[in-house]
């Protein structure tokens, strides 16, 4: 029962459908509240680093409350392709790294529906609601069609094809060839490497949430009134206040997919998802339609992905192909790795932590070295190396310094192999927990089954 | 009853075949219409026979590597993605000797070591080619391969030989790790920026090989070693012991360890043969395209990959026709597509191709 009940309790809102007990750890508090204090602790210790961080910059309030709106939009970003992936990897065990094509899609297709016919590069010109969900089931039907291929391979040679498979989509959009086209007699065009324009999301979706009509004259909606009403009070800009209302958003979309998943991973559908992840040739034995059941599950997490790349690299109104590069499948991959692959908290708080501590805060330390202490930077390091033949470590500290932001692609590295050498599991990974909804590995008197398996497998390390 | 018997033998045939069927017309059709382009004159004989030419280097480049990388994944049961950064590796190992050598009393030392990263040290000024500067050129290929496999046995020692036992996925996520790691070290000592290493290679005038007249030195010394190399592959595996028992490891490890064949060793060989190769095959990467970039090698790493799955991952022949196809592919379908496009049709290849055979052209023989 271990996996399968940390799966209903994980997203703390299944518990009225659970035919068992809800759990509880020694405290007495249900899991749900546990997954809420993890997620929550994370979100203290990101937000925490950065207050400490922007008061050293000496940043404003405003500034401070503007840098914790990216952080956490940048996390809510990362959250959202994170449980999408959990949803592929850690549920059924489908090693995809084409991750970023999907997202492509998505954000390619929003972009092709709502950009202004008569733009540079034209789109059809139709609104946002019409243009999001037409870039989620473009990637849904993109994923239906990778999959077709991939389902046959091995696990190793289904990750290469889905990295290539991303790659093509990605040099189709960067090409010539569809940099303006025609198709069905109406001008397209995705800008090639130039990049394409539409109409921009955040400020759009922001407005929307806040002003009546999307006008920021025409006065306050509802849920806009105490959002510029706790904004005026804390005396923020106008763009932080918007900042945070997509922030809020985005937030908003994590919790629905985060219950969603949770949910999928609980119904029998979910049971064969981990039964494939498991052990294949038994599910199938066992008369599951093993493919149609990968071909759903995948459609429905390139959905999530390419609704991902719609709000995270759309936000600013302007898209290109460098946006959907594979480091960004491996941004996703290290920030599920660290949070434990097969947990949606996991993958919430490993998004947190990855976005926070390892992507925006080694450029952010080099800003308040660069602000607080003047360190000689040399052009090389064999400049810095020369000097420190002279007894001088400051131009090799300052070298260093200045060489952060790509220093932390070192450390992604070296956070992803230790990973995998001494913590495979990740901080809250529950990939050891079998598929079967009873332990199998004890026999107990049916007594005790219920209140034992409710404790299964506590250290939320 | 032929007729009966046809049938019969029809409903045999498999999605795969059938696919594999349309995959042979598709290509069928490709072919006439080459030949009918050829014949009308709308392609000059002149440029098909250097997109053949083109696709024979490129494919040779990309073999090389994935010679390497289908050794270590036969032995270690692992898809390397570090594999495109040890290609980066040798290059820059590789030139920075190669311009240590060739700039001495030149230029100043600074410059040299982190191969013009302050670009004070021009490949002209230099002389960077392989007539103006033949000892410094050959020394870069011995420090391309040293320096690569010193690299690949200090990650080995580091990272992979904690995880023997870890299996397919962990041991790829961690070469993942190490991918960035390598390619980041690598910026931070030589910079970010893209530089011209070489000055344009000299050639020579023929009327022999290919319809073109003149001839790429550099290109023509690439596929020259490249040739060498893989026959002295060929001659390793097939007549010495060490080739004898590479072969039985990545046919079964564990009947190779209880027949007394030193697993550690034969692994510490692998690495080393590996990763010569590839060094190799990086620094030979710079000397014909004349550019070297931290992605370099990471740009690559797809293409070597689609060799080494085409062929069926774990042959090293398998990996060396698979290499030229993709070589052949991303050239001769210029033919029909624009240039930014060619890797999409090596890739849409390799993805068409595991469907008709899902193990690769040599699918199933795991043998080095």
């Amino acid at each position: 029962m271990t996996r399968d009940r940390r799966f209903s309790t994980d997203g703390g809102d299944v518990t009225g459908k659970a035919e068992v007990p809800a759990a509880s750890d020694p405290d007495g508090r249900p899991r749900w509240l546990q997954d809420v204090i993890i997620i929550g602790e994370a979100t203290i210790t990101v937000y925490g680093l950065f207050i400490v961080l922007g008061l050293a910059v000496g940043l404003d309030f405003n500034g401070i409350v503007s840098t914790l709106q990216q952080v956490t939009l940048l996390a809510a970003s990362f959250a959202l392709v994170v449980l999408a992936l959990n949803l592929h990897w850690g549920y059924t065990g489908l090693f995809n790294i084409g991750v970023a094509g999907f997202m492509a899609v998505g954000a390619y297709t929003m972009a092709l529906t709502t950009a202004a016919p008569d733009a540079t590069f034209p789109g059809l010109g139709l609104p946002l609601w019409i243009g999001i969900p037409a870039g989620i089931v473009a990637a849904a039907l993109v994923g239906f069609v990778a999959a077709l291929p991939a389902l046959r391979l091995r696990a190793d040679y289904f990750a290469i094809v889905t990295l290539a498979f991303a790659e093509v989509i990605r040099l189709l959009y960067n090409s010539s060839l569809l940099r303006e086209f025609e198709l069905f007699g109406t001008e397209f065009g995705t800008g090639g490497g130039q990049g394409m324009s539409f109409p921009n999301l955040r400020n759009t979706i922001s407005r929307r949430l806040l002003y009546v009509g999307g006008d920021p004259e025409a006065g306050p909606t509802l849920v806009g009134r105490p959002f510029l009403a706790v904004g005026d009070a804390l005396e923020l800009s106008t763009s932080v206040v918007e900042g945070w209302a997509y922030t809020a958003v985005l937030v908003a979309l994590v919790l629905v997919v985060f219950v969603l998943i949770t949910r999928i991973g609980n119904s029998p559908f979910g049971r064969v998802l981990k039964a494939i992840r498991e052990d294949e040739l038994a599910a199938r034995s066992l008369g599951k339609n093993t493919d149609r059941v990968k071909i759903k599950v995948f459609m429905v997490g390139c959905a999530i992905m390419g609704l991902a790349g719609i709000v995270w690299q759309g936000r600013r109104g302007y898209i290109d192909p460098n946006l959907f590069l594979p480091i960004i499948t491996f941004y996703i991959f290290i920030a599920l790795i660290i949070g434990g692959s097969g947990s949606n908290t996991g993958s919430v708080v490993g998004a947190l932590l990855f976005a926070g501590l390892l992507f925006e805060g080694p450029p952010f330390v080099q800003r308040i070295v660069d602000a607080t202490f003047d360190l000689p930077r040399t052009a090389t390091l064999y400049d810095g190396v020369i000097a420190l033949g002279d007894l001088d470590p400051m131009p090799l500290l300052g070298y260093t310094v200045g060489e952060l932001p790509n220093l932390r692609f070192v450390l992604f590295g070296v956070v992803l192999i230790a990973l995998m050498i001494y913590r495979p599991d990740g901080m809250l990974g529950h990939r050891n927990e079998p598929a079967s909804p009873i332990d199998l590995t004890k026999e107990r008197p049916p007594s005790e089954r219920g209140s034992s398996t409710a404790q299964g497998g506590e250290s939320n390390e | 009853m032929a007729l009966a018997a046809g049938r019969r033998y029809l409903t045999g045939v498999t999605i795969e075949q059938w696919f594999g069927i349309v995959l042979l017309a598709g290509l069928g059709v490709l072919l006439l219409d080459l030949a009918r382009r050829l014949v009308l004159g709308d392609l000059r004989f002149g440029t098909f026979s250097l997109f053949l030419w083109r696709g024979l280097v490129d494919g040779l480049i990309v073999a090389l590597a994935a010679a390497g990388l289908s050794m270590t994944y036969a032995i270690l049961k692992f898809a390397n993605f570090s594999h495109g950064d040890l290609v980066t590796t040798g290059a820059f190992t590789g030139w920075t000797a190669a311009y240590v050598v060739g700039g001495t009393g030149v230029a100043e030392f600074g410059s040299r070591i982190l191969l013009n990263a302050n670009r004070g040290t021009s490949a002209r000024e230099l002389d960077m080619h392989l007539f103006g500067a033949p000892i410094a050129i050959g020394i870069g290929l011995l420090v391309a391969a040293v320096g690569t496999i010193l690299v690949a046995l200090a990650i080995d020692r580091l990272v992979y030989r904690r995880m023997r036992n870890a299996g397919g996925i962990p041991l790829l996520i961690a070469s993942v790790g190490v991918a960035l790691a390598l390619r980041y070290l690598i910026v931070f000592v030589y910079g970010e920026q893209t530089r011209g290493v070489t000055r344009s290679s000299p050639s020579l005038e023929h009327g022999l090989v290919f319809w073109t007249d003149s001839l790429h030195v550099h290109q023509f010394t690439l596929v020259v070693i490249g040739v060498t190399l893989m026959i002295a592959l060929h001659l390793l595996l097939q007549h010495t012991k060490l080739g004898t028992s590479m072969r039985a490891m990545a046919d079964n490890r564990d009947l190779a360890l209880v027949t007394g064949i030193p697993t550690e060793r034969v692994i510490l060989m692998t690495w080393i043969i590996g990763a010569g190769l590839t060094g190799m095959a990086g620094y030979l990467v710079v000397l014909e395209q004349g550019t070297l970039s931290f992605n370099t090698g990471w740009f690559l790493l797809l293409l070597i990959f689609s060799a080494v799955i085409l062929g069926g991952i774990g042959s090293v022949y398998g990996a060396i026709a698979g290499g030229l196809i993709i070589g052949l592919a991303t050239n001769v379908s210029l033919v029909w597509i624009p240039g930014d496009l060619t890797n999409v049709a090596a890739f849409t290849l390799m993805i068409l191709i595991l469907i008709f055979r899902p193990s690769g052209i040599f699918g199933g023989v795991e043998t080095a």
